[in-house]
């Protein structure tokens, strides 16, 4: 165990997997020369060449499409996009083409694929570089939908990720970077897609979270274990496939929930997670599930008023406190 | 605020009920889930209990009334508040005036209007308990009804009374700790001591209403009687080896879940209308019969003043076990006065069972719009020829009183020879 930062986490898993297959490349913007954006691949360009680690021109389309073709003729490509928010620009290639080509061509192709995206706001970069939009991308079957909350989880996901022959987009949040963490130094250390994970155990409220607010959540847990409330903490870790296992055992036992989640509420994470737990443990429902999210309305660059608008760690506190009390 | 309580529909077919008697008086205090009034309707008397904590501001109907259903019969406040003569006017007029709209509760309404809104998002305001409804929770209504409680009698400590989980448990431990004594004194029937007569004296000639129930058995067996063709078909069956099953069985079940021979007897008469679904059925407007999809078995449970026929839905399906305690539970509630409707509703051949009281043999009147009713008498030890030797042995007889219309004798004695099979091998009524 090594306690390093999210980034570094990041970081080391993507060296070891380009160490451990030739196969495995990055391409994106300035992710060479510069060494990324977000430092993530600082040092790679000098270490494993310009064949390996590919700076592209700003055209996230451009990045997504030729990453898809790579992988297509059996390369495993992580493609790099800044920020999520322009992923949009690549949607065509990410839902008509990733999510589909193996379904569409009766399993004659895989897309061992991996698109990195940096989610999530609260750094003042105005609405259209804020956005949290994890759950659109998460709406579509094909398309496996990762992000991790702690820096462990952080490696062996984006490891696994790397490994699947199937496209996974992998969403960091770009305010996780900076947060620390225990992480297995092992170079063969995953974490499975596609299972929630029991971050904190506790019998009175479950509180759902993934990314960011797992974090807050955690926070929220120890302010009302001062009020004499043992708070649950599940952490999603993959949007889809959503594993609801350890929630439904959890509910069963707490009857009472909180799913917290850095996006808009409407047709968001919290949405679908109320739902399924309305339609799998109706019996077990003793007061109605709340939800925690952002503000409706496009993020703010008032450094003020984004924090406003941005879900928090008192947000859940009180909102377990009312579903305690509902 | 105010609530209006109106005579309650009980089944499908209640159209009007009679307001027996009022236990809550005007001016006392009642609280949610007590009985303020007891109604008789055609199949049951039920107490009618307040949804609310207040006071029994006033009655509508004097005791004796016969009112339709989803009229008026009182109002009661919350406590402390005095409604005046137009409030009244209102709540009663929109009861009488909408009949389809009342159950939205007028007096909540008006708050929910009153709130601003804001309260799109918040899952609270926006719900509203239905009319004599208990605002629960799914959690507590599921613990209720496995602990057989009636949630009205819960207080709810939740968002506007909504009844939660701690409340319900808090409400076992509170009956738990009130022990069995707790039970309520039966319905008030009392017997005429001894005493009261005198040597030589005879007592006066008494004339008796005839209670919705008596009018009800009285309207469908005339009916039944008059206008039905019935044949009738006797038969015996030895029951030895139903008997040393049974007994095999119940010592081996839990005290609860002891077998009558009748639940056994239910279970034979469901197989067979299997095969025979021509008596399954029931004649439609004289022209088509319908065969039921469903084989539901009405059983006769002899009540105060009157019959019941609770039913045992698809017990042509159900282990006998499951029969044997459904019918044990709608039994308890019939003899309680406390049957529901779905207690009672949607037979297709009902079961007239007398062994208890020795009878030997009898038959029965179909129970309308059934084809056939089976009467079951007393098992007894009989003298019976075996091999062509005289021995003793276990034999009841049963009797099924059918419909000519629908049917004829051939394929009744069918049934009944069918029905000998299962009884006699009652093996095949555990497979």
């Amino acid at each position: 165990m090594t306690r390093m930062t999210m980034r570094e986490a990041i970081s080391k898993a993507l060296w070891e997997e380009m160490e451990r297959d030739e196969r495995v490349f990055i391409q994106g913007e300035e992710v060479g020369l510069w060494g990324g954006t977000y430092a993530v691949t600082k040092g790679f360009y000098d270490h494993f060449g310009e064949k390996r680690v590919r700076d592209t021109p700003i055209a996230e389309s451009a990045i997504v499409g030729s990453a898809i073709g790579a992988a297509m003729t059996g390369l495993r490509p992580v493609a790099e996009l800044m920020t999520i928010n322009f992923a949009f620009v690549a949607m065509d290639h990410i839902i008509n083409e990733a999510a589909k080509l193996h379904y569409m061509f009766g399993g004659q192709f895989k897309l061992p694929l991996v698109i990195r995206a940096v989610s999530g706001g609260g750094r003042q970069l105005g609405a259209t570089h804020s956005q949290t939009p994890d759950a659109i991308f998460a709406h579509f079957p094909g398309l496996k939908v990762v992000s991790p909350g702690t820096p462990a989880d952080a490696k062996g996901l984006l490891k696994s990720a790397i490994r699947s022959d199937d496209p996974v987009l992998f969403i960091e949040n770009a305010t996780l970077y900076q947060t620390k963490g225990e992480v297995p130094d092992d170079e063969d250390y995953l974490e499975p897609l596609g299972k929630s994970k029991v971050q904190r155990e506790g019998d009175d409220v479950t509180i759902v979270a993934y990314s960011k607010m797992v974090p807050a959540a955690l926070k929220a847990a120890d302010m009302l274990a001062g009020d004499g409330i043992n708070a649950e903490v599940i952490d999603l870790r993959s949007l889809r496939p959503l594993d609801m296992d350890p929630i439904i055992a959890s509910f069963k036992r707490t009857n009472r929930a909180v799913i917290a989640e850095e996006g808009w509420r409407s047709y968001g994470v919290g949405s679908e997670v109320s739902s399924r737990i309305y339609e799998m443990a109706f019996d077990y429902v003793d007061a109605p599930v709340k939800r925690v999210a952002q503000a409706e309305v496009p993020l703010p660059y008032n450094a003020e008023l984004e924090q406003l608008a941005l879900p928090q760690t008192e947000d859940i506190y009180h909102a377990a406190k009312e579903v305690l009390n509902g | 605020m105010a609530e209006l309580v109106t005579m309650p529909k009980l089944g499908f077919d209640m159209a009007e009920g009679k307001l027996v008697r009022w236990v809550k008086a005007e001016g006392d205090t009642v609280a949610k889930g007590d009985v303020i009034a007891e109604i008789e309707t055609d199949k049951a008397t039920v107490e009618v209990e307040s949804s609310l904590d207040g006071v029994m501001f006033r009655h509508l109907a004097p005791e004796e009334a016969e009112l339709p259903v989803n009229s008026p019969i009182a109002v009661v406040s919350a406590a402390g508040e005095e409604p005046t003569e137009d409030e009244i006017d209102s709540l009663v007029a929109q009861a009488s005036g909408k009949p389809s709209k009342k159950m939205e509760k007028p007096a909540e309404k008006k708050q929910a209007e009153k709130a601003p809104s804001k309260a799109v998002e918040s899952d609270d305001s926006a719900d509203v308990s239905p009319a004599g409804g208990v605002r629960s929770s799914p959690l507590a209504r599921k613990i209720a009804e496995n602990h057989d409680i009636q949630l009205a009698a819960v207080e709810g400590s939740g968002p506007q009374g909504r009844v939660v989980k701690k409340d319900v448990e808090a409400y076992l431990d509170s009956m738990s700790q009130a022990g069995s004594g707790s039970k309520s004194a039966g319905n008030g029937q009392t017997f005429q001591s001894a005493s009261s007569f005198s040597l030589g004296e005879v007592p006066a000639d008494e004339v008796v209403d005839l209670t919705r129930l008596r009018q009800a058995i009285s309207r469908r067996m005339q009916d039944s009687n008059q206008n039905f063709p019935h044949f009738y078909l006797t038969r015996s069956y030895r029951t030895g080896a139903l008997m040393a099953l049974r007994k095999q069985l119940n010592q081996i079940l839990p005290e609860t879940d002891k077998l009558s021979v009748n639940d056994f007897v239910v279970k034979a008469v469901a197989l067979a209308l299997r095969q025979y679904p021509n008596l399954n059925a029931s004649l439609q407007d004289d022209k088509n019969i319908v065969r039921h999809g469903h084989v539901n078995i009405g059983v006769a449970v002899a009540v105060e003043g009157g019959l019941l026929t609770v039913v045992s839905k698809d017990a042509d399906l159900k282990p006998i076990r499951l029969i044997a305690r459904e019918i044990r539970e709608m039994v308890g509630r019939a003899r309680e006065g406390k049957v529901r409707p779905e207690d009672i509703e949607g037979s297709t051949f009902s079961i007239s069972n007398l062994g208890m009281y020795g009878i030997e043999n009898f038959s029965a009147i179909i129970n309308p719009p059934e084809a056939a009713i089976l009467a079951v008498s007393a098992v007894q030890d009989v003298p019976m020829v075996v091999d062509g030797e005289l021995t003793v042995g276990s034999q009841m007889k049963a009797s099924i009183s059918a419909d000519h219309r629908v049917t004829d004798g051939a394929e009744a004695a069918e049934f009944m020879r069918v029905l000998a099979d299962y009884l006699e091998e009652p093996m095949r009524l555990l497979i």
